[in-house]
């Protein structure tokens, strides 16, 4: 194979207007001077925030049932299906004046551990863990973050003044997801009639 | 250093402190360290969206003698971490930093032997942000915190300057600090 020669030759202006650079440049800053009288798209955090889903995945809560009692039975299904193994139960007999056979003593999440993946709340069976939209966590020490019982009902109780509606919202997505196209007919009735793998 | 006692408590290097406590505040010059997808949601906070200029902090300075405040964003390796470390010891005082995400913050769900379970074992962190990886919102939210430390003066680092090894560990005591709390602007030995 022989060596071919390209000859490459330097990209010119269509008129010599362009060639000389000093139009060109004043072009680009009226469009640059053009965008401060645009609509800004900055969120100003702190002031304005964003809406986010009603299945965000944010900050974890213990959910109370209509009579303000803990739902949670100290099944452990959670602290099982925890990827990162954040969550610590100690669960103790009776609870609900012995109505019940478990209840946890302590319930601990490290929330800096945590990914937020929502396996935990897939797992329970008495959707008594659910997720907040809390998301703007920050904080100085890492013993911040190991948000015991009393502070994940607390969230609850907090995350409920605002959404009262809370599980009636997120079903609603759920079940938009599922009606639209990104899930196959045959999703659906797996899903419905529980025929999956 | 007769004189450095002296005016020790007088109200001007107070007055002064504070004024310099304000620039620094607002003037936040992040050193990225970003190894993993952490990085890509720094990133978007720095992008036009969230702007991160609002509070100073944009100018990105991949040099760490430029930098006050180090981002570590992301999994940190047995490997990586002296690299880390020595990057923290070569930014100029004072300094801050962010351990932004689960994996920097404590190991995430990557408990493995490979992996530092925690970047606060071997540097001081000021504010730890969860999330996987955390939302802009969250790393606004890491700075504004840091921003309140720089104004409650009685937290802000200032190194002694006496015993101050370079490559040493002299920074990290049992709570994360050590030094006196001395303002420099009285030391006068830069």
């Amino acid at each position: 194979m022989s060596i071919t020669v390209k000859n490459v030759s330097l990209p010119r202006g269509k008129s010599w207007i362009d060639n000389t650079y000093v139009i060109p440049v004043f072009k680009g800053l009226m469009l640059t001077f053009r965008h401060l009288f645009k609509r800004k798209d900055v969120l100003r955090y702190p002031e304005e925030k964003k809406v986010l889903p009603p299945n965000y995945r944010g900050l974890h809560m213990l959910t109370r049932d209509d009579q303000g009692r803990e739902k949670c039975v100290a099944c452990e299904m959670c602290s099982t299906a925890c990827p990162a193994d954040c969550i610590r139960i100690v669960a103790g007999d009776g609870g609900w004046e012995d109505s019940r056979e478990k209840h946890p003593v302590e319930f601990e999440i490290d929330e800096l551990r945590c990914i937020f993946c929502g396996m935990c709340v897939e797992a329970c069976p008495e959707d008594a863990i659910d997720m907040t939209d809390m998301h703007n966590l920050a904080d100085y020490t890492r013993e911040d973050f190991i948000y015991n019982k009393e502070r994940l009902l607390g969230v609850y109780d907090e995350y409920i003044k605002r959404h009262p509606d809370h599980a009636k919202r997120r079903d609603g997505v759920f079940k938009k997801m599922m009606n639209s196209s990104y899930f196959t007919v045959s999703d659906v009735e797996k899903a419905k009639h529980g025929t999956g793998h | 250093m007769d004189l450095t006692k002296e005016i020790k408590d007088s109200v001007l290097t107070t007055t002064l402190d504070a004024l310099w406590n304000w620039g620094r505040k607002n003037s936040l010059w992040p050193m990225p360290f970003g190894t993993a997808c952490c990085a890509i949601e720094m990133m978007a906070t720095l992008g036009p969206r969230y702007d991160l200029a609002r509070f100073g902090a944009e100018a990105i300075r991949f040099s760490p003698r430029q930098s006050d405040m180090m981002i570590v964003s992301g999994r940190v390796s047995i490997k990586m971490m002296p690299v880390l470390k020595r990057i923290y010891d070569q930014m100029p005082d004072p300094k801050w930093v962010i351990s932004m995400g689960a994996c920097a913050s404590t190991g995430g769900f990557f408990n493995t032997y490979t992996l530092i379970q925690g970047v606060d074992q071997f540097i001081p962190v000021d504010v730890y942000i969860p999330g996987c990886p955390p939302r802009p919102e969250g790393l606004i939210e890491g700075l504004m915190k840091i921003q309140k430390l720089i104004e409650n003066k009685e937290k802000v680092y200032h190194p002694n300057v006496e015993d101050d090894g370079m490559y040493g560990d002299s920074h990290v005591g049992i709570d994360g600090r050590k030094g006196d709390f001395v303002p420099e602007v009285v030391t006068g030995k830069y």
